[in-house]
């Protein structure tokens, strides 16, 4: 029974270290800058993850393999109680290996999320709602024009409120897909409209949530051209898995010559654009 | 001093049916009404799991009770969306809170840790019975959260088991799975809290007071430390869902504004523009997050400790060996204990809070890995040179030693900020928590099933099906949530009833399916599991007073143990609870009631080498 | 039995990690202390199980004045009450109740137990008066139009009133036991002790009670 067990467990571990690093299911492709740091830590974290694993299950097969009871009445155990030696040099090594990759594990962290969006980024107004997404981009002349929730008609295609008394407010856009220029930073100005949502491009190596009441500024750049899929990452209600939108990452000429558009002639060009692009490959 | 005289006041059993198997003062009873319960609430949890495998990989498939029961979630027998995610709810609530808190603490703490300390009852018998109805209550209420409003052409609360504000606040208006049926998913998890309060202030006062002659802290089995740091972690984390629960529901029920922030827009509704909609200004969704994760974090230690317990009891016992660094063991129990208060915000690195305090949550959570690792060593060091037997409880305590590995490990990814980017909500944060606070915990208490069963009932459960039990159920459960932890980096979301709409998950498509199917065979074979729990009650072979040659209190008393648990005579202890393999005694094992010599034990210092 | 221990370590060489040392073991855990099983050890439960709990609901509280102060900085919409005058005569009240238990304990201690059940009736009426004070305080700002959604000062106020009303009442039913009790006189000391340990556990709670009130009045009122 013991041999039995100890080749199952070491089986198992075997078909869970190849099923973890087979190139078929794997992270999809990156398209941002910050994502060969972050992918560095994921594959470091996972080497070490992956030799505790296998070290631990190797072990544990062995013992059960080794120290079976014969039977006999006067074969007994080894008796200890354990040596305090050992756990000290156990429990120092883990704590170095455990804490110093968690301290590493801030590096990316940090350089994201520990200081505001570079100047001259790019920025888009963010707001979800169930189960759909609006972007609102500030046209021209880099300004949002004002935004309030009393204003927002759904009816009148007013998603996000804005208030088109006020000058600035003349050449926004507002579209259901995120267009952003490649090889620049880009800073999301986050809000929702009535539960938390979560915006989420896989292939971005990005996640945040919209907290209603609250505006969170967060700021990425990509830096691959393409259209990517768009997903709400956090239970926002019935239709939660239908809230998709996409991203579109284009080249910066075509950005510039997108903001001179008005409103409609925007929505319509993005539009087309989605149609036109096909989406990036996963794999 | 008259020290020979133990003879305490002899309890008369009650005689009555009722006094005696329904409102039953005796912690014994009690137990086992626990254990019952978790019995018919895993069936509920397991049975949801199903169906949202079945709907996740069969979309539209046609069942017809489903539209008997749920005319709502399940018109004409094919589920819809909201149905799905109310599933998700009831799921996770029903496994958390009546599962996974209720059999190892409620249930098998509360039968044994009486014994193994040596004491004739709980400190609050009446208490102990209040806890147990007043958690019987809370299921039956969660039960009618989704069966009430599964009537009314509604479904169940949606929520997840998390109930995110202001989702989960703002009623009605949020749309289908807020109404009625979320009030009474809060009131069913409010009256959890009180009876697990008065849980947990009983395992106290009874493990500080009464531990019998000689039963010193360091010599406790570690069962006992477990469920004690259980209790704690329980004493001081409910209180705190308690009052975030009352907060939410005063933010339905009576227009309050904890959690609801101003100037919000739901389902075409300005808030305070329409009576369905009263005004809210200034709430703070992210207070019920803080609020509900003090809670939730330590309630992963809740679930597990038990088990970890039950295993360093089993591992010993049935490897012939005392446990490997007992002291070891008891700090890092602690320490796990400890460090799970200070840990909560991992489940808020993308919610918004300042990302300062993420760096602190982050390195402190990759720091519980430690006592975690040490828990891991000891185990492979009390099998050492052990003469191991293999019984189906060691079978399911070796497994939980194999899960609690691969279960854990992966904590040390979601516990960085930055790897949560990408990690956040996906399939691999389900399969890290549901292998190591769901299948471990479960392991443990199957090993405690099997390791316990012939004490409570003096029968053994049926050796064979046991262990067919254990051979699918071990590799089903890896079958299981090993591929999951690839669906999560490929970036499959969690909490979705269809991947139909994303493309980029088509590659995903075969793993699903085959996570389906090995999750079909696993739940198939724990009818094995329940057929032979209760066939064995009758038909199973009968046990002596200590079967399995253990050393624990426990084992002194006769099978199964009477009324008052040492029939008058409270048994004074000489020793640790480990006594394996002395060299020079008669048998293999000293139990903790046998006299002579005093022998230094249980402790963590480098002796007795041979 | 001696021999079955081949052990190199001297028998008697006493356990580290707690193990006992000789005389023999002692019941409870305790190295020195109380003869095993004796009923005021046993009696100590009740106080070890009041702490406990109190341990919980003061958790409660915390949770629910954590939440008091962050809300009151998440948002500008925090306008707090003025504080209604009667609030003053609730502490007065709570505080002579303290008071007024104390002194029923002591003569339950010197075995008086008609002065013992006068003074618990007096502590009742005490908390009693405290109910209806707090109950004359939320009729006030009602009739000034203050509710419980008004804004989240007032939430606040009636929740943690409320709750601590509540369990007010219940310290208020401990009280109503004792009394019961204290009517059924024993001369046994095993008896004695016990409903010494219970009257302890009680008071434990009762002036619990007070502090906790106390605490509440200075965060809703003067904690800006």
């Amino acid at each position: 029974m013991g041999r039995v067990l100890a080749v199952i467990i070491w089986l198992l571990t075997l078909l869970s270290v190849v099923i973890f690093f087979n190139k078929k299911w794997w992270l999809p492709p990156a398209i941002s800058d910050h994502a060969p740091a972050l992918d560095r830590q994921f594959l470091l974290t996972i080497i070490i993850v992956g030799i505790a694993f296998s070290a631990a299950q190797i072990g544990l097969g062995w013992m059960v393999w080794k120290y079976r009871d014969s039977g006999k009445a006067d074969d007994r155990a080894l008796y200890t109680h354990g040596s305090n030696r050992l756990e000290v040099v156990w429990t120092v090594i883990t704590a170095i290996v455990f804490i110093g990759l968690g301290v590493m594990g801030q590096r990316v962290w940090a350089s994201l999320r520990l200081h505001d969006a570079p100047a001259g980024s790019y920025s888009v107004e963010v707001v979800a709602q169930q189960f759909q997404w609006n972007f609102h981009y500030s046209g021209k002349d880099n300004v949002f024009g004002r935004t309030d929730p009393s204003l927002i008609d759904d009816s009148a295609l007013n998603f996000i409120g804005i208030d088109e008394s006020d000058p600035s407010a003349k050449d926004d856009s507002v579209t259901s897909s995120l267009v952003i220029p490649v090889n620049r930073p880009v800073e999301l100005k986050l809000r929702s409209k009535d539960v938390i949502h979560s915006f989420w491009v896989p292939p971005l190596r990005f996640k945040q949530d919209l907290v209603p009441g609250m505006e969170i500024k967060v700021h990425f750049t990509a830096n691959k051209v393409g259209k990517y899929e768009l997903a709400c990452a956090e239970l926002c209600g019935q239709l939660h898995f239908k809230m998709k939108s996409y991203m579109l990452v284009l080249p910066e000429d075509q950005i510039t010559a997108l903001r001179a558009l008005p409103q409609e002639q925007f929505q319509t060009k993005v539009q087309e654009l989605l149609t036109n692009t096909p989406l990036a490959p996963s794999y | 001093m008259s020290v020979e005289t133990h003879e305490v006041h002899r309890h008369p059993a009650p005689t009555g049916f009722i006094r005696k198997y329904i409102f039953s003062l005796d912690h014994k009873v009690i137990g086992i009404q626990y254990i019952m319960l978790a019995l018919a609430a895993v069936i509920v949890g397991m049975l949801m799991s199903l169906l949202m495998r079945i709907n996740l990989s069969w979309p539209g498939t046609k069942i017809s009770i489903l539209g008997t029961l749920f005319p709502g979630g399940a018109p004409g027998g094919v589920m819809n969306p909201e149905f799905y995610l109310s599933l998700v709810t009831m799921h996770g609530t029903i496994m958390v809170f009546f599962v996974l808190t209720t059999a190892p603490q409620g249930g098998f703490g509360n039968y044994f840790l009486p014994i193994q300390i040596g004491a004739e009852d709980m400190a609050f018998p009446v208490l102990n019975m209040l806890s147990f109805w007043v958690t019987f209550v809370g299921f039956i209420v969660i039960l009618s959260a989704i069966f009430l409003s599964g009537s009314e052409s509604t479904v169940g609360p949606i929520g997840g088991w998390t109930g995110y504000a202001p989702l989960s606040a703002l009623g009605a208006i949020a749309g289908p799975g807020q109404g009625m049926g979320m009030n009474l998913w809060i009131i069913s998890i409010a009256i959890f809290c009180v009876g697990s309060l008065l849980g947990a202030l009983n395992f106290i006062t009874t493990l500080l007071n009464m531990r019998t002659r000689g039963m010193s802290l360091m010599r406790m089995p570690l069962t006992c430390w477990a469920w004690f740091t259980t209790a704690v972690l329980a004493l001081l984390s409910f209180p705190v869902l308690l009052g975030g629960g009352i907060l939410l529901l005063l933010d339905r029920l009576a227009g309050t504004s904890f959690f609801i922030p101003g100037g919000l827009y739901v389902s075409g509704v300005l808030s305070g523009s329409n009576p369905n909609f009263p005004l809210h200004t200034g709430g703070s969704p992210i207070l019920w997050q803080h609020l509900f994760w003090f809670f939730g974090h330590p309630e992963v230690y809740i679930a597990i400790l038990p088990g970890m317990g039950a295993t360093s009891h089993i591992l010993a016992t049935f490897a012939r060996k005392p446990v490997f660094g007992y002291r070891a063991m008891v700090f890092a129990i602690f320490a796990i204990g400890l460090l799970g208060f200070f840990v909560w915000g991992h489940h808020m690195f993308i919610s918004g809070m300042s990302p300062y305090s993420a760096i602190a949550f982050s390195v402190l959570t990759l720091s519980i890995g430690v006592p975690s690792a040490v828990k891991t060593f000891n185990w492979l060091g009390t099998l050492w040179g052990g003469r191991i037997r293999f019984a189906t409880p060691m079978l399911f305590a070796l497994g939980f030693v194999s899960l609690f590995v691969a279960g854990g490990i992966t904590g040390l990814i979601l516990g960085q900020s930055s790897l949560d980017l990408p990690m956040h909500d996906t399939y691999i944060v389900p399969a890290h928590f549901h292998l190591v606070m769901g299948v471990a915990s479960i392991f443990g208490m199957f090993a405690a099933t099997y390791f316990w069963f012939p004490k409570m009932f003096g029968r053994f459960m049926n050796e064979r099906l046991g262990q067919i039990h254990f051979w699918v159920t071990f590799v089903g459960v890896y079958s299981i949530f090993v591929p999951m932890h690839v669906m999560g980096l490929v970036g499959m979301p969690r909490r979705f009833s269809s991947f139909a709409e994303y493309e980029y998950l088509r590659a995903l498509d075969p793993l699903v399916t085959f996570v389906t199917i090995a999750a079909i065979t696993t739940i198939t074979v724990q009818l094995l599991f329940y057929f032979n729990v209760f066939w064995s009650m009758f038909k199973g072979k009968k046990a002596g007073d200590n079967p399995w040659e253990a050393t624990t209190l426990e084992w002194s008393t006769t099978t199964p143990p009477p009324h008052d648990n040492f029939a008058g005579v409270l048994p004074t202890v000489y020793r640790g609870p480990y006594e394996f393999a002395v060299p020079g005694a008669p048998n293999d094992y000293l139990m903790q009631t046998e006299s002579g010599a005093e022998e230094p034990s249980g402790n963590g210092h480098n002796g007795h080498k041979h | 039995m001696a021999t079955m221990v081949t052990s190199t370590k001297t028998v008697t060489k006493p356990g580290k990690g707690g193990s006992s040392k000789f005389p023999g073991p002692n019941g409870n855990g305790k190295k020195n202390g109380h003869e095993f099983f004796d009923s005021d050890s046993r009696a100590h439960r009740y106080r070890i199980g009041m702490w406990v709990a109190l341990a919980s609901i003061a958790m409660m509280f915390t949770a629910l004045s954590s939440a008091y102060i962050v809300r009151a900085a998440s948002a500008n919409d925090w306008f707090p009450l003025l504080m209604p005058r009667v609030l003053l005569a609730s502490t007065a009240i709570i505080l002579a109740s303290s008071a007024t238990f104390e002194a029923a304990r002591r003569k339950l201690k010197a075995s008086m137990i008609s002065g013992y059940s006068r003074w618990l009736v007096i502590t009742a009426l005490l908390g009693l008066a405290f109910l209806g004070s707090q109950f004359i305080a939320w009729r006030q700002l009602r009739a000034q139009g203050v509710y419980m959604a008004t804004n989240p000062h007032s939430s606040f106020f009636y929740l943690l009133t409320a709750a601590h009303a509540l369990h007010l009442f219940g310290g208020l039913m401990a009280l109503l036991y004792l009394l019961v009790r204290a009517r059924h006189l024993s001369m046994a000391e095993a008896v004695d002790l016990r409903r010494r340990a219970v009257a302890d556990a009680v008071g434990i709670y009762w002036h619990f009670m007070d502090v906790l009130w106390i605490y509440l009045f200075l965060l809703l009122f003067f904690w800006r």
